[in-house]
This record gives C-alpha cells, sequence and structure tokens, in this order.
C-alpha cells in the first residue's frame, strides 16, 4: 500500500462517519441488550482453538491490493498448508483503529509499515519481535531492507513485501518532441519548468486534497539540500522546525510554485495525474504506486522517471522516499507459531513474485527476487532504489504520524495557498504544536 | 398483599401517625411491585448514568490529562488547565473552527430554514405537481452526508466538475478552487448542507401547514387580509410547536455538523469544525485523548447555551398559558 493508506484515496472511499459510528455503537448496544449468546457473535476469534488457523488482519480494501493479497495469502495456505482467514478493514478505518486494536483483540497477523510508524508500537511493546523469523529469512534481504525492519532496541518488527519509490514522472514522447533533457541539477529543474510554461504545459501536475501528498515534495527537497540525516533528526524532533535549514527546504519549493499546477489544496491527485496523462502537464512528482497505477496500459509504455535533480553537491541524488510495506504481529496472538510459519513464507522471493503478479507498480524487496516478469516501471524502480544510497520512508512514516496529520500537513497546505510566502510563521505554528506529540 | 390500609386518609392530625402509616404502606408492596419499580427507574437510571453521565463526566476528567491512549488510564499525565490553553493560545484551528461553527449556525438561521419554510408555504398552495415539488427537495434529506458531500465534490471538482465546466473555469489556470481555496471552501461546503437541510425544514413545516384548519384561513380570507398578513398573523402564530421543532433541529444541525466536512477534507484547511477537531485529535492513528476530550467540553459548553436558551424560554412559556 502506497503512503496514502491512511487516507481516503478518494471520494468513494469515505472514512466511518460519526453517524456511522453511531448506528454501530447503538447496534451494539442492542446487541448486547439481547444476552451474551448474540453478542458472543460479534466477537468469535478464528484461529483461538485450531493449530493450523491464522487470523490476518488486512487494511488491503482497494480492490487491486485485495486481489494480489488474497493471491499471495491463497498461495501461503499451499504451501505451509495453514488456513488463513482473511479479515479486510478499510484501510483509513485500519489505521485509525490501530492503537485500540492492538490493546484489544488483534489478529494473529495484520498489515503495516515500515519507519517510525512501526518502531513507535514496537516501543510501546505492543508488537511481537519476529527475530525468529529473521533467522530464516533473514538471507533473501539486504542490509538496507533489514535496517528497515528493525525496531529502535535493534530487534526485528515487520517481514516487509514491497516498496516504491518517489520520482519525477514524465512522457517520453513529449520530451522527444520538445526536446526536452532530463535535467539533474537544481538550476536545469529550474530552465526546464520555465520552458515548459513558456511551451504552454503546467510544469508540474499537482495535487494535495488529502494532505499526505505534499509531504513527498518537502521530503525530497529536505533530503537534497540538509540530507538524509537530517531528515530523520527532523522527522524524530532532534531539530527544531523553526531551525533556518527547514525554512531553506520551504525557500526553494517557493522558487517552484510558481510552476506548479495552482489550486492542489482542492484537486486529488488522479486529476493532476489524468492532466499529466493528456500531455497538459508535463510532469509530476509522486510515488510509482500511484502515478503508474493510474496510467492506462495503452500511455504506460511512453511513461518514464527520473529521481528529483540534485540541490546541494554534498548530497548529490543519494536519498529517495521508498515507503516499505509489510505485515506485524501483535505482542500476544493466539497462534504464535502459526502466525510465524506464516511470516517465514511470506519472506521469500517466491511470496512477493506471487503478490507482484497483480501489482505492477510496487517493486519486491527481497534482492534474490526473480524480477524477469517486471515491466519498465518496476525494473527502473529497481535501479532507483539500487542505486540509491538512503532509503527514507515518508514523512508520515519516519515521524509521529499525528503530528504529520494534524499538525504539519495543515500548515504545508497553508503555504501552498499563501503562494510561497509566510515561511516562518508556518514553521513556528507547527513547531508550537510540537509538545503535544514529543514529550521528554 | 393487597391489604392496604382503607382507611389511610386520616387528614393531618398527627403526622408521627402518618408517616408510620406510609412506612407501612411502602412495607406492604410486594416484591414483584419492588422488582417492577425498581426495573422501571433502575433501567432508565443506569442507562442515564452509563450512556450519559460516566462518559461526560469522564471526558471532563480526561480533558485535564496528556494520553496517548496506550496503556491503562493511570498512564494519564495530570496537566491541569493545559489543554486548554493549547487549545486557545496555540492550536491554529481552534478559532477557526469556534468561528466556523457559528458561521454554520447563521447559515442555518438565516438562510436554510427560512428557505426551507418558503418553500413549505409554496407547495402548500394549490400548484400543479405539488408532489413532485416535494419528492424532489425532500431527496436530498434521505441521502446520508457523506453521500451528498460525494455527490458535490463532483460538482466543485476543479478541472472535471459540472460547476467549472459550466462556468468555463476548468482550465488549468483559472479553475475555481471550490473546496481547495479556504476562502471558499466554507461556503461552497454550506451550499450543500443548506441544500439538505432546507428540503429538512421544508418536510416538516408542510407536515405543520396541513394540519392547520382551514376554517382560519377562510376568517382571514374574509376579514379581508393579504396573503402575507394571512401567514404571519394566523398560520405562523397557530404553528407554534412546529417552530419550536424547527428553531431546535436549526440548532442542532448545526452543533452536530460533521459529515459533509469530514468527508470533504476532514476538516482543515478552511473547514475546521469543533467536531472534526474531536475526530481528528482522538479517532487518529496517534490519539490525543486528553486534549480530545478538552475540545469535546468545549463543545458541550457551546451546545448548552442554546439548550438552556430554549428551555428556560420554553418553561417561561409553559408556566404562562
Amino acid at each position: 500500500m502506497p503512503a496514502y493508506d491512511r487516507y481516503s484515496p478518494g471520494p468513494f472511499h469515505s472514512p466511518l462517519s460519526r453517524r456511522a459510528a453511531l448506528r454501530t455503537f447503538a447496534g451494539a448496544a442492542g446487541l448486547a441488550a439481547l444476552g451474551p449468546a448474540l453478542a458472543a457473535c460479534g466477537s468469535s476469534t478464528p484461529g483461538s482453538a485450531a493449530p493450523n488457523v491464522v487470523s490476518f488482519g488486512s487494511n488491503y480494501s482497494d480492490a487491486a491490493p485485495k486481489a494480489a493479497f488474497a493471491g499471495m495469502i491463497a498461495a501461503a495456505g499451499k504451501a505451509t498448508g495453514l488456513t488463513v482467514k482473511i479479515n479486510t478493514v478499510d484501510h483509513n478505518t485500519f489505521q485509525n483503529d490501530i492503537t485500540s486494536y492492538l490493546q484489544g483483540t488483534p489478529n494473529d497477523v495484520f498489515t503495516w509499515f515500515a519507519g517510525y510508524r512501526m518502531q513507535y508500537f514496537a516501543q510501546q511493546g505492543l508488537v511481537h519481535n519476529l527475530n525468529a523469523v529473521w533467522d530464516k529469512i533473514g538471507g533473501h534481504f539486504s542490509d538496507s531492507i533489514k535496517a528497515a525492519c528493525k525496531g529502535l532496541d535493534g530487534n526485528y518488527y515487520i517481514v516487509p513485501i514491497y516498496n516504491y519509490p518517489w520520482v519525477v514522472f514524465y512522457r517520453k514522447s513529449v520530451f522527444a518532441s520538445k526536446g526536452y533533457a532530463i535535467p539533474t541539477t537544481w538550476a536545469e529543474w529550474m530552465t526546464l519548468l520555465k520552458q515548459a510554461q513558456r511551451d504552454g504545459f503546467v510544469p508540474l501536475a499537482f495535487g494535495d486534497k488529502d494532505k499526505w501528498e505534499a509531504p513527498g515534495t518537502f521530503d525530497i527537497i529536505n533530503m537534497r539540500l540538509n540530507g538524509y540525516a537530517f531528515h530523520m533528526d527532523l522527522m524524530k524532533h532532534k531539530v527544531k522546525w523553526t531551525d533556518s535549514r527547514v525554512a531553506d527546504v520551504f525557500a526553494y519549493w517557493a522558487k517552484m510554485l510558481p510552476y506548479v499546477q495552482t489550486g492542489a489544496n482542492g484537486r486529488i491527485w488522479e486529476d493532476a495525474a489524468t492532466l499529466f496523462e493528456n500531455k497538459k502537464a508535463l510532469m509530476m512528482f509522486q510515488g510509482t504506486d500511484q502515478v503508474a497505477a493510474a496510467f492506462s496500459s495503452a500511455d504506460l509504455p511512453d511513461l518514464d522517471f527520473f529521481p528529483f535533480p540534485q540541490i546541494n553537491p554534498a548530497y548529490g541524488q543519494d536519498s529517495v522516499d521508498a515507503p516499505i510495506d509489510g505485515f506485524m504481529m501483535p505482542a500476544s496472538p493466539k497462534n504464535l507459531a502459526g502466525g510465524e510459519k506464516l511470516l517465514e513464507y511470506i519472506g521469500t522471493p517466491t511470496a512477493e513474485k506471487v503478490y507482484l503478479e497483480k501489482d505492477s507498480s510496487d517493486v519486491g524487496v527481497a534482492s534474490d527476487m526473480d524480477t524477469s516478469a517486471y515491466n519498465a516501471v518496476q525494473k527502473k524502480s529497481v535501479e532507483i532504489i539500487k542505486n540509491t544510497k538512503n532509503i527514507a520512508q515518508f514523512m508520515d512514516r519516519d515521524s509521529v504520524p499525528g503530528f504529520i496529520d494534524n499538525v504539519v500537513e495543515p500548515q504545508i497546505q497553508q503555504f501552498i495557498t499563501n503562494g510561497g510566502s509566510g515561511i516562518s510563521s508556518v514553521l513556528s505554528t507547527i513547531e508550537g504544536q510540537a509538545g503535544q506529540y514529543f514529550t521528554g | 398483599m393487597a391489604t392496604v390500609n382503607a382507611q389511610a386518609p386520616a387528614g393531618p392530625a398527627s403526622s408521627a401517625a402518618g408517616s408510620r402509616r406510609r412506612r407501612r404502606r411502602l412495607r406492604t408492596l410486594s416484591r414483584r411491585d419492588k422488582l417492577v419499580i425498581a426495573l422501571m427507574a433502575g433501567v432508565p437510571l443506569a442507562l442515564d448514568i452509563g450512556f450519559i453521565w460516566f462518559p461526560t463526566i469522564t471526558s471532563v476528567l480526561l480533558s485535564f490529562t496528556h494520553w496517548m491512549g496506550i496503556g491503562g488510564l493511570g498512564t494519564a499525565q495530570w496537566i491541569g488547565l493545559h489543554n486548554y490553553a493549547y487549545a486557545a493560545t496555540t492550536d491554529p484551528a481552534f478559532w477557526p473552527a469556534i468561528e466556523h461553527n457559528l458561521i454554520w449556525l447563521g447559515a442555518f438561521v438565516c438562510v436554510a430554514t427560512p428557505f426551507g419554510i418558503l418553500l413549505a408555504v409554496l407547495l402548500d398552495g394549490k400548484i400543479r405537481g405539488s408532489r413532485i415539488y416535494q419528492s424532489i427537495f425532500f431527496l436530498p434529506v434521505m441521502l446520508s452526508l457523506a453521500l451528498i458531500g460525494t455527490i458535490w465534490e463532483l460538482m466543485y471538482s476543479s478541472n472535471y466538475g459540472l460547476i467549472n465546466s459550466v462556468l468555463g473555469a476548468n482550465g488549468a489556470n483559472n479553475a475555481i478552487d471550490w473546496l481547495g481555496n479556504p476562502k471558499l471552501d466554507l461556503w461552497a461546503v454550506l451550499i450543500e448542507a443548506c441544500w439538505r437541510q432546507a428540503g429538512y425544514v421544508m418536510i416538516l413545516y408542510l407536515a405543520g401547514l396541513k394540519a392547520v384548519d382551514p376554517a382560519l384561513r377562510e376568517a382571514a380570507v374574509m376579514d379581508g387580509a393579504t396573503p402575507s398578513q394571512t401567514f404571519w398573523r394566523v398560520v405562523f402564530p397557530v404553528m407554534r410547536p412546529v417552530n419550536v421543532v424547527i428553531a431546535v433541529i436549526t440548532f442542532i444541525e448545526s452543533l452536530r455538523a460533521f459529515d459533509i466536512v469530514y468527508i470533504t477534507n476532514r476538516g482543515t484547511n478552511g473547514l475546521e469544525l469543533l467536531s472534526t477537531l474531536i475526530t481528528n485529535n482522538i479517532l487518529g492513528e496517534t490519539t490525543l485523548i486528553g486534549y480530545g476530550a478538552a475540545l469535546g467540553v468545549v463543545l458541550l459548553v457551546v451546545s448548552l447555551v442554546p439548550i438552556i436558551t430554549f428551555l428556560v424560554v420554553r418553561l417561561r412559556q409553559e408556566r404562562s398559558t
């Protein structure tokens, strides 16, 4: 799942409304009144008795990932002899409920994300360490992937399945017809943006209605300008948001803004991607998991991308956001042995390949995976991820998610509304609220 | 044991004897009577305490703490009034939320409700196809607010929406950003909300109008009243019970406004409301339960103002009639 999965990717994935919540609540109260016999139906826990039954809490609720996930689980069942019961929950609801889910009666295995977003729950003791699983699967993964799957205590907590990079997309035919070259430095980048505007394009398509999209741009400018280590320090709030280096990031972004599609705060990224696919916008910066997945199969061969250009030569193009999705186990699962057995299978190149048969915009993370079936987008993604020294997870995965959701993202929208001015007030507003989320 | 003392009404002669008798009479209640009384008083009381007082008081207590929702309640830190101070001084969304709630109330009071009443009065006259109009205006009420938000999102979409396409403002650079411009989006969403609210008020008022005795109108016409005089001097006062219901609904619907805004952008970027602030703080992936509870208390206090006003007015009227 992409970084947006905490949110509704479009208007049709409505989050649980208060009304619906009340209805559920009323329903539950009614059930309880009918006596324990009925109430028990609501809390049946598959897998508590049978040793070969594993329950799996999944947030792969959109049609495509759901099908890919079901395919992989079916293969896992065949290979391990386990019966896996999948409990799919709308991804937005799943993620918002995670705190109470993990403290209630969670499934044996559940879907989650690498990065601080995983480490936070490991710190709280809400998830099970998976060192036993990693003893068996460790050989399939590179050191950088291994590092991304460890908690702050050095133990493993997640088994990864795929990732995907955030890159600048363009259409090969458009670049060829206009004679544009791929920019590798900030100066070339700005020249290209200006030229594109003169040639009647929207230089950069952009949608930020769901608020998680713009942080990708912040991340990449930050890592190009201040480096990966600074990104991590800022995300963990070891550096204040009022630091002048953060202001510099926004200043660079502000230089780009005149060439970015206006009105981004009211546009879903899918609409921006459509403008780009229709050749009215020249480029778009986002994840392959979104843009490549949104492209029609007819246009897909024309789609290409490159890493965001260098800004500070000290850091070159040595970092990229490439979020990893994976699977974890709660602190005390009902079927520990079964869950571990299942994860041992999922942590193999075979399982990743089965998953990616139905998902052609993400790439597997096992280094010994058979990539012969990859399309051009996937091949290039692998190349970019392999050639990039530092893999970041994304703003809302490297930091405290609620802080990013409720504090940083609204202020980035404010920055976009202001057209790039008022940076210092944006930063002091963010910093003023940080204390609520980062204590001690 | 139906042997209740038949000579009970002894008068206020001796209070001691009276109280003794009362005590005896209580004792003479059968076990079944006691059970029935206990059930009839106890169940509503338990529900009232369990579902209203317990959560309310817990919320008020939680509002003085910092608690991320992990571990037992014992892990909550007592921080006094900090959450309230934080809301008033630091949270950039708090004051806009209060303001937007008030604007919402104003729009319902000044636009949606009068418009709904106007529709009802017009449809109450003998217009051809009155039923069809009623159905059309009532249709939005039957849709959930979440669905209404989705429908209007398609209308407002800046590049592909109906409104901008009709206005010819759907280009890459001249598009009107209805739902993304923080100065516009509240009004855009209020149109959605009023669209629904007007239909709701209309149907309630129409039902009331149908119940008005036609003889009253006839008498007014006979006395030479104009249609507007008939409405304001005769029909409107007669409709007082319905008017009160509509006033209450208008207040409640505007204070609990949530769904449309949440579906549009989760209540940020110019659409902050108290209800969405609470939700974002309590139901998010990182939960600030204490702060969310403090916002809940603020909403409670804000809601109490119209409710108490209403009750006071109501009671005064009842006493005077």
